[in-house]
């Protein structure tokens, strides 16, 4: 793996800082315009089909009436080693060299086994074809596919955005700078929760925060590797 | 000099009373026919209204990204295992009660792994797509992904589909030389065809049977592979429940318990429905009742190992999955399903009077399908329910869409058996006078 790693000048990550986090789920409307997201209405939310790259948990702490509630952004953790890979029949979930997990939609048929071995339940499926009311088919990202009924989709990190930056960088004979690439959740980000960047750089700022004594990452003891590390104070 | 006389006329009587039903058609049986159709329509008709519209028709959203559909798979290669288990197993050990009930278990075998492939259409999100996991050269220039479990399973199902058709076949062909030479009509050029030219010479018997006793070891070993593998399907991933290496062998021995069931009902209708009551006797319940009490023996004791580690354990993700079946929202499958395939089996098979008692034989398969298949459903449901990140917990249960579909699957499984009853003799004819030959010397 170290010899990838030299060779390979990025390894995107990020971090998200729970202290910081407002629960106020910007991340997750800035998702939706970005990415295409079809609109599920309320009737398949209230069935649980919702789709959300990026959610926010909500778990309630204490008894009434000194309850808190404390939130968890919850997106696709891009693991190192990540379960929904090798259980794909037909290589539609495979793992980029500069450590993305992509999903391939044109390949998956949709037997779903990914979405059961994912630990964070990041996978989301298309129940039906997709739709989006009026005006809102009007805004459609033009650098994102809309994908069909019957296959998975989940959180890509905004690989467009890397891309394009990417293409960029490559024409000035230089790699991408610290924080021009920004996944539409991290920009919008009100309170700076979310910080996006390359961990193969160790004086990027998500690298620098990932070393904080505040940083875990979820399910780790899985062995996944994941890609994103959260940060809590524990007191 | 008499008892040869008297095996000679029971050769006639073997003859006439196994062909009789490629060459009767009854009212009933034509009304049966007419209603199993009508069930497999509506199923059909489901089916493509869920391609149509999405497999958002089903009860599944996340976490529960496999179901009914899943659920179904398993139960119906587990009832495959019928007629391999038995006919392989009993062969092998050259048990002289498996013959005349090789053939109606064999047929359950073609036929429930045929169902159980259907399970794996009904269940793709994009079944239009299905070819993408044939491994075949194409312009996208994409292997399938064999180190998924899912392309073992394919492959092992494959291979099993292939192994049984020819482990059917190879009795078949004196059979369909006797069907040639005694049954006429339209039918006449088929059997010819699949008698393959079979005149019934020595140096044809002695190659029959050595096929059938090279393909027997190795078809044995196939059904264990098969299961296990189905098992794989689930020990492979990290799901909490799911991810245990007993997995495997409780497969292969819950296939079993829901085949030898399979296998006890097949036998109680093919006998009260010809009236075959002195080919199919009493013994040979009682001798399938105390395969199923080795089974229920078998199955309770893996099952007892499984969650008392679960339980001793007391890992909290693993832990809500036993609460939710014992306590909890599958209390009422759970516990049906343990008085189902575990206590009723061994209160009453160990009952020499209950297992020569067809009835009740017939109802004990019975209670031990539906039980099994509310097993096949509490290993898929009640982890996925449970993911670890407890914000994601959910419940199911299958929608009616859902419902329709396995219905008529079922009703398919059914109407093919009816149909293959009327083109191939449901009882092995010659393997019938090979045993009263035996009886006779002995």
């Amino acid at each position: 793996m170290a010899e990838a790693d030299e060779k390979e000048p990025y390894r995107w990550g990020m971090v998200v800082d729970l202290d910081r986090c407002t629960g106020c789920e910007a991340c997750v409307v800035a998702c939706h315009a970005e990415n295409n997201i079809r609109i599920s209405g309320e009737r398949e939310a209230a069935e649980g089909r919702a789709i959300n790259w990026i959610r926010i948990e909500r778990y309630w702490e204490g008894e009434y009436p000194n309850v808190k509630a404390k939130f968890m952004p919850v997106l696709c953790q891009h693991c190192g080693n990540a379960p929904c890979e090798p259980v794909c029949p037909v290589y539609a979930s495979y793992h980029t060299p500069d450590g993305l997990n992509a999903q391939v939609y044109n390949r998956c048929i949709g037997v779903r086994y990914c979405g059961n071995n994912c630990p964070y339940v990041a996978r989301q499926f298309n129940w039906f074809d997709p739709h989006w009311d009026a005006p809102l088919e009007e805004q459609l990202n033009p650098d994102v596919t809309v994908r069909q009924n019957g296959i998975m989709e989940k959180c890509t990190f905004c690989v467009q955005r890397i891309r394009k930056a990417n293409e960029q960088a490559d024409q000035e004979g230089r790699h991408i700078r610290d924080g021009e690439v920004q996944p539409a959740c991290v920009q919008t980000c009100p309170t700076s929760a979310l910080v996006f960047g390359n961990r193969n750089d160790p004086k990027s700022q998500v690298s620098v925060m990932a070393r904080s004594d505040r940083g875990f990452r979820l399910l780790e003891s899985l062995g996944t590797d994941p890609a994103v590390t959260y940060l809590k104070r524990l007191s | 000099m008499d008892t040869r006389h008297a095996v000679w006329n029971d050769m006639r009587g073997i003859n006439r009373d196994l062909l009789a039903p490629l060459s009767e058609v009854s009212g009933r049986y034509l009304l049966l026919v007419a209603c199993l159709a009508a069930l497999v329509a509506a199923g059909a008709g489901a089916w493509l209204y869920q391609i149509e519209t999405g497999i958002g028709q089903t009860n599944m959203h996340p976490p529960i990204f496999w179901s009914s559909y899943i659920a179904s798979f398993v139960y119906w290669i587990g009832v495959s295992h019928s007629g391999t288990f038995i006919s392989g197993v009993l062969r092998l050990t050259k048990a002289e009660w498996r013959r005349p009930v090789t053939r109606i278990a064999e047929l359950m075998t073609i036929i429930s792994v045929m169902i159980a492939g259907l399970c794996v259409f009904f269940h793709l999100g994009r079944v239009w797509r299905w070819y993408y996991l044939i491994p075949y050269p194409n312009q996208r220039e994409i292997w399938p992904d064999f180190r998924s479990p899912l392309m073992w399973d394919a492959t092992a199902v494959f291979t099993y589909a292939t192994a049984s058709t020819i482990y059917l076949y190879l009795p078949l062909i004196p059979d369909f030389a006797l069907a040639r030479d005694r049954v006429g009509g339209w039918r006449k050029p088929i059997y010819t065809l699949l008698s393959l030219g079979w005149k019934g010479s020595q140096r044809e018997w002695e190659t029959l049977n050595t096929a059938i006793r090279i393909i027997t070891p190795l078809i044995v070993m196939v059904m264990i592979s098969v299961h296990s593998i189905v098992g794989w399907d689930f020990g492979m991933s990290l799901v909490p429940g799911w991810h245990t290496s007993i997995i495997a062998p409780y497969f292969v021995v819950g296939a079993v318990h829901s085949g030898l069931g399979m296998v006890a009902i097949g036998l109680y209708v093919v006998r009260r429905t010809y009236g075959w009551e002195q080919y199919i006797r009493k013994e040979h319940f009682d001798k399938l009742g105390k395969l199923l009490v080795v089974t229920t023996l078998t199955l309770a004791y893996l099952y007892f190992a499984d969650q008392l580690t679960v339980w001793y354990g007391k890992k909290p993700d693993e832990m809500a999955i036993l609460h939710s079946m014992i306590t909890g929202d599958y209390a009422v499958p759970f516990w049906a399903m343990i008085a189902l395939i575990y206590i009723f089996p061994l209160a009453l098979l160990t009952n020499p009077t209950f297992r020569a008692w067809p009835v009740g034989m017939l109802c004990m398969g019975i209670g031990i399908n539906i039980g099994m298949y509310v097993e096949r459903a509490l290993i898929i449901v009640p982890p996925l329910t449970h993911p670890r990140l407890t914000y994601q917990w959910s419940q199911y249960f299958p929608s009616w869409i859902e419902l329709t579909i396995l219905t008529g699957a079922l009703a398919l499984a059914v109407l093919l058996y009816v149909l293959l009853s009327k083109f191939v003799p449901l009882i092995s004819i010659w393997e019938e006078k090979e045993g009263r030959l035996h009886a006779a010397a002995r």
